[in-house]
């Protein structure tokens, strides 16, 4: 199984989270997720300052292989994305967990964090 | 399980991924398709094309059946060793495979494809109903594919002086046997390099032996976006039994003269020739972001969609999408692919897209 760090929680599309405590999440793809799509070639990324709700396409990662949505896991704003991707996109699957994360959400509800998978719900999903 | 070659356990000890191809468990890449093909491109990289079916046509007619079974002429062959590209067709001129045609002393070799080895055998098998002639399918035959610039220098120091001095003497798209090998200067890549044939039992040594003189394996991943790059078709994305040949890029292939010469599906590409093909086979180019697939719709006004993309990928050579498509024939230097319910400007080019490393088309 691939790696699935505790510290962030997941949804079922592979997107992983990362809540920063000040009102902010950081968001990104799962090694799962990279591993799956292969070599990824171009990162299109949301506008900052969008309004998006869970669960609305804002990004595509398009690999050697296939073109895939990232969906936004919670409702908010988009306050910052990662335009490293844009000139590397080779980093998703590098560092899928780190370096390579797509954008950050200013939270309009904070409650929906609870809904979001734990690491092990989320390794659940993977098999 | 799908059917494994002998060289299945050297692929899990190389951490390949392994993938269903029809109905072979195949290593799709080792790591990085990216990398592997950048490998073929820049220095040297091997295939295990071990699931590609080898049959031998032997016998007092075999020149006359293949002469009426394929759409090329085996009489361009004017010795042993050149080797023929041609579509195997039906009545109707549609596409049952493609293959390759070696001229062999007693005979010819013929490669065609795994996926649709069941079919083509029971077509090769009936049309050989009326000749005097033998088929020998030959599975006890391993198959590796060494490719790059560097290739056929690397290769070397791995051969026997037999094997060498036979390697040696193949001039581009020529094959010789040589003893239970058989080493072909071809390939499905765009590069020099050799494919060879040997027998199943050698195969694990070999590959030890060639990754040892410097060349790693690559996968079926890479093998499918450097043949896209080079302008081979793949059967079954490109062309089809209702495909014609006239339409999938492969007229050169058809060798009308002499015109005594009978083939299966010869009078269905006349007619269709005399009236008029009406979709053209071309390479496309997306010069802005965003990567073309299979199967994508293509227009020629961005309004209706009238063609359709057959192979779409990313080019790790050119870095920007390219794309085979069959559109109709009208058409001009610009089309509209629908991505991802966009039409998106592409440029039509004439293909192949890299030849020996390097950007060709204009």
């Amino acid at each position: 199984m691939s790696n699935i760090p505790a510290n962030l929680q997941y949804v079922a599309s592979h997107e992983w989270i990362r809540n920063e405590g000040d009102g902010t999440v950081t968001v990104g793809i799962t090694e799962f997720a990279q591993d799956q799509l292969g070599d990824v070639v171009f990162v299109e990324l949301p506008e900052v300052g969008a309004t998006v709700s869970a669960g609305d396409s804002v990004a595509v990662v398009e690999s050697v292989k296939a073109a895939s949505d990232i969906y936004a896991p919670v409702s908010g704003e988009i306050v910052a994305i990662n335009e490293a991707l844009v000139d590397a996109p080779e980093g998703v699957n590098a560092d899928p967990f780190g370096a390579a994360w797509f954008f950050k959400i200013k939270l309009s509800n904070a409650a929906e964090l609870d809904g979001l998978l734990s690491a092990d719900a989320y390794a659940a999903e993977c098999e | 399980m799908g059917n494994r070659t002998p060289l299945y356990d050297a692929h899990l000890a190389a951490d390949a991924k392994i993938v269903d191809f029809g109905g072979w468990d195949m290593p799709i890449h080792y790591g990085s398709q990216i990398k592997e093909h950048n490998l073929v491109r820049e220095d040297a990289g091997m295939f295990d094309v071990s699931h590609m079916t080898v049959v031998d046509v032997t016998g007092p007619q075999a020149r006359d059946y293949l002469r009426y079974l394929i759409a090329n002429d085996v009489d361009k062959l004017t010795v042993d060793g050149k080797a023929l590209y041609s579509g195997m067709l039906n009545e109707q001129g549609g596409v049952i495979d493609d293959l390759i045609v070696y001229r062999m002393d007693p005979g010819y070799r013929v490669v065609v494809n795994c996926a649709t080895r069941e079919k083509d055998l029971a077509w090769m098998g009936k049309v050989a109903e009326k000749f005097d002639m033998t088929l020998t399918e030959q599975p006890q035959l391993a198959m590796i594919a060494v490719q790059g610039p560097n290739a056929i220098a690397k290769t070397m120091t791995v051969l026997n002086p037999a094997q060498q001095a036979v390697a040696k003497g193949l001039a581009v798209f020529q094959g010789l046997p040589c003893g239970e090998w058989f080493i072909g200067r071809t390939g499905y890549t765009g590069e020099d390099g050799f494919e060879i044939m040997l027998p199943a039992g050698e195969a694990v040594a070999v590959w030890d032996a060639l990754r040892a003189a410097g060349i790693e394996p690559a996968g079926l991943g890479a093998r499918d976006t450097l043949r896209l790059e080079a302008g081979m078709n793949l059967y079954g994305n490109d062309m089809d039994e209702t495909i014609s040949p006239w339409e999938a890029g492969m007229g050169w292939t058809i060798a009308l003269n002499p015109a005594e010469r009978d083939f299966i599906g010869r009078k269905a590409l006349e007619a269709q020739k005399a009236a008029g093909v009406a979709r053209k086979f071309v390479g496309l180019v997306l010069e802005t972001r965003g990567v073309m697939r299979g199967h994508q719709a293509v227009s020629l006004d961005g309004v209706n969609a009238d063609g359709e993309i057959t192979s779409g990928t990313f080019s790790p050579t050119l870095q920007l999408s390219i794309a085979m498509a069959r559109v109709p024939a009208n058409v001009g230097d610009t089309v509209y692919v629908d991505m991802r319910g966009k039409y998106v400007a592409a440029r039509v080019v004439k293909m192949p897209f890299v030849r020996n490393g390097q950007k060709v088309y204009q």
